[in-house]
């Protein structure tokens, strides 16, 4: 029978296996069935017990089978619980097979969905689940072992906390069960990569280069023309850059906001979205963020090079920096969203820039449905120009009445079926800008607001129902629950390898900065729905306006 | 002699449970299954499946008993009954279950009640022709196998290692 030498042999025998069914007979049958496919099974027939023994015992499991209809708990439930906590494969079984179900079943996260009556054939092949997860930690791991600065590994360590117990807490034992099975296809991989002063900066100015949305780990590595250095390595180090980005912006907000007496954040109040436009939007040369309304595509292209090099990543709050402070309760609700074209010398820009800036101080309070009519008066004016495969970007901006200073905050479509936004925002930070964009989930802003948002054509109907869904809940000023449906995936997420914007920021609230810290964090940890939405979402979506 | 033709006479039952569409190719990945290590698997099952099953059949007779009836609770009962069936391979009894939930959707009381008086016949059909089998495969095997239904009840393998066995006191 299975004991710890059956794991000298070769993977994937000896996989630690939990099932969860309250049907004795099925757990019978794969307990027997797992058996043979030398796996070693443990059972369970109640998935809060199941939890419990996961919980317990963090390393003692590889993958976790269970089933969706329980009686104790919800099996989409128990796979949301299991992949956020233990981070662990969970493959959903049922005799129900409408797609609806399945879908819902890689909504919550499972990597795998099986029809009864399961085969024995089905069974054998789970280890791929185990192994491709793995591979993607051992690869994380590695590189992130090699990064020079030990600062960034103990905040993120802290930060991961939550995510990567299995990772950061492995057993002994089964990591070298791990590296035993792994062995061969792992070892020969990499040749470990130390990102040296001088590589990191070829690094750097490679992203810089190459442009905010469109960076990605391909061309990074064309760019940086470092001869043995591969296309995982350059993608694992994007991954660490931009949470050590997301890292330092918040840190450097925290001791910003912590020190000025103006720390006066508008706690609870309305909570919304803040933008105030940072000065970096300034700095960005001629036309900030664009103020044309442009009935195309909207890009902010120039912008994005500058922000290239900030990008926040996976599960980083979007904290305001400094210019949070001279905001006041009034200014929450000025705000506008700008669809910021390519960031191009204008002639007529300037005139609309000021005449919106002018628009947005003179209101008191400028509700989202107000700018938008503003915009849509605005149509006429705009023009496009042929911005090839920017993302479209909508950005949402706020001003105080301290002024310019608003932050900005781009909207981008990421998936118009889904209706997801990215939160892109521009933090300054004594010198440096960073960016660190988020996920809103706008199915959880349960429109209420009839608003069109009229993007002249470009949106898609998708788009203008998230957008609308944005009015109301700038209009509600009722963010708190938008908070709630902050959307922030799961680490080491596959398109973080792809070129565009991807990550997950932050939500900029008008919150103190560790308020909302641990709210977001609580979210989360419990708000496992988006986490999972995220991973279905497209990163890279040209012409989502179109 | 004696033993071929009670190898012959179970084989022609499992044949019959098989083109009476008693049963599908589940029974037969059982069959598989067993081996050395659990001679006795496929019985074990059956038996699994029928003590459970009966449960199930209870609850549903209990729900029936409160008028107006609790359909809902009559259709998350049948639901799991139809994954229960689907373990061994009842396929006639799945299949009436589909159609008990068919009714349900279109919140037919009468079809629904007369959906599971067939369930039910169709399980006691079924529990009898497996009886049957397992008596005939009993002779085919020997007097060795003595041990017959009881074993099955509890279903722990005697090879499990201490963990499994907490977990599994959990199923009755």
């Amino acid at each position: 029978m299975e004991n710890s030498s059956s794991r000298d042999e070769s993977f994937p025998a000896g996989l630690r296996v939990l099932v969860v069914d309250d049907d004795p007979t099925w757990l019978k049958i794969l307990e027997k069935m797992l058996r043979k496919c030398s796996y070693e099974v443990t059972t369970c027939s109640l998935a809060r017990v199941a939890l419990g023994l996961l919980r317990e015992r963090k390393d003692w499991f590889d993958i976790v089978i269970s089933d969706v209809n329980m009686p104790d708990m919800d099996g989409f439930k128990l796979l949301e619980q299991v992949g956020l906590e233990m981070d662990l494969p969970v493959i959903m079984m049922s005799v129900d097979g409408e797609t609806s179900r399945v879908m819902k079943g890689v909504q919550h996260g499972a990597c795998d969905y099986l029809l009864k009556p399961v085969r024995m054939k089905e069974l054998r092949n789970i280890w791929q689940h185990v192994f491709r997860k793995k591979i993607h930690e051992v690869k994380e791991t590695e590189n992130y072992d090699s990064y020079e600065d030990n600062n960034i590994r103990s905040r993120l360590d802290e930060f991961n906390g939550g995510f990567h117990p299995s990772k950061k807490r492995k057993d002994n034992h089964h990591k070298e069960y791990m590296e035993q099975s792994f062995g061969d296809s792992v070892s020969v991989k990499k040749a470990r990569v130390v990102w040296s002063v001088d590589l990191h900066q070829k690094f750097v100015t490679a992203v810089n280069q190459i442009g905010f949305d469109k960076v990605g780990p391909k061309k990074i590595l064309d760019l940086m023309d470092v001869p043995g250095l591969t296309r995982e390595n350059v993608a694992s180090h994007l991954q660490k850059y931009r949470l050590y980005l997301s890292r330092l912006q918040k840190q450097n907000e925290e001791k910003t906001l912590g020190g000025a007496a103006q720390t006066e954040l508008n706690v609870k109040e309305r909570p919304g979205v803040l933008s105030q436009q940072s000065s970096l939007a300034r700095q960005q040369q001629n036309s900030p963020s664009g103020f044309g309304f442009s009935s195309a595509r909207i890009y902010t292209q120039e912008m994005i090079p500058k922000i290239a090099s900030f990008r926040a990543t996976e599960t980083e709050l979007a904290l305001n920096d400094e210019s949070w402070a001279s905001l006041n309760k009034r200014n929450i609700t000025r705000f506008g969203v700008m669809a910021s074209k390519n960031l191009e010398p204008w002639g007529d820009g300037g005139n609309q820039l000021t005449q919106f800036v002018q628009f947005m101080k003179d209101q008191q309070s400028i509700t989202f449905k107000d700018f938008l009519e503003f915009r849509q008066a605005g149509q006429d004016h705009c023009f496009e120009t042929d911005h090839p495969q920017s993302q479209p970007i909508v950005n949402l901006r706020g001003s105080t009445e301290a002024e310019d200073t608003s932050q900005q905050i781009h909207m981008k479509p990421v998936d118009s079926k889904e209706s997801k936004y990215m939160l892109l925002k521009c933090g300054l930070d004594s010198g440096s800008s960073q960016v660190s964009h988020g996920f809103v989930n706008t199915r959880s802003f349960q429109a209420a607001s009839a608003t069109n948002l009229s993007c002249g054509n470009p949106c898609s109907s998708d788009d203008k129902n998230s957008i609308t869904s944005w009015s109301s809940l700038y209009s509600d000023a009722e963010v708190a629950p938008s908070i709630d449906s902050l959307t922030f995936p799961l680490q080491s997420c596959g398109f973080f390898e792809n070129a565009g914007f991807h990550g997950l920021g932050a939500f900029e609230c008008n919150q103190i900065a560790s308020d909302f810290q641990s709210i977001l964090y609580d979210e989360l940890q419990y708000n496992c729905e988006y986490l999972s939405d995220l991973f279905e979402a497209p990163m890279v979506d040209d012409g989502l306006f179109t | 002699m004696e033993r071929s033709r009670a190898f012959c006479e179970a084989a022609g039952v499992k044949k019959s449970l098989f083109d009476q569409g008693f049963l599908d190719e589940q029974f037969r990945q059982l069959e598989e299954l067993q081996d050395d290590l659990s001679p006795n698997f496929v019985e074990e099952v059956v038996n699994s499946f029928f003590r459970d099953s009966a449960r199930l059949m209870v609850s549903v007779e209990q729900t029936l008993e409160n008028v107006p009836h609790n359909l809902t609770r009559l259709d998350e009962l049948i639901y799991q009954l139809k994954g229960s069936c689907s373990s061994i391979g009842a396929v006639r009894v799945r299949n009436e279950c589909s159609r008990f939930r068919e009714y349900y959707s279109q919140r037919n009381a009468q079809g629904c009640l007369a959906s599971f008086r067939r369930i039910k016949s169709e399980h006691a059909a079924l529990r009898q022709k497996l009886e049957a089998y397992f008596q005939v495969a009993s002779r085919r095997a020997g007097p060795i196998r003595s041990v017959g239904r009881s074993v099955g009840a509890h279903g722990l393998s005697p090879l499990a290692p201490p963990r499994l066995f907490i977990w599994q006191i959990f199923f009755y």
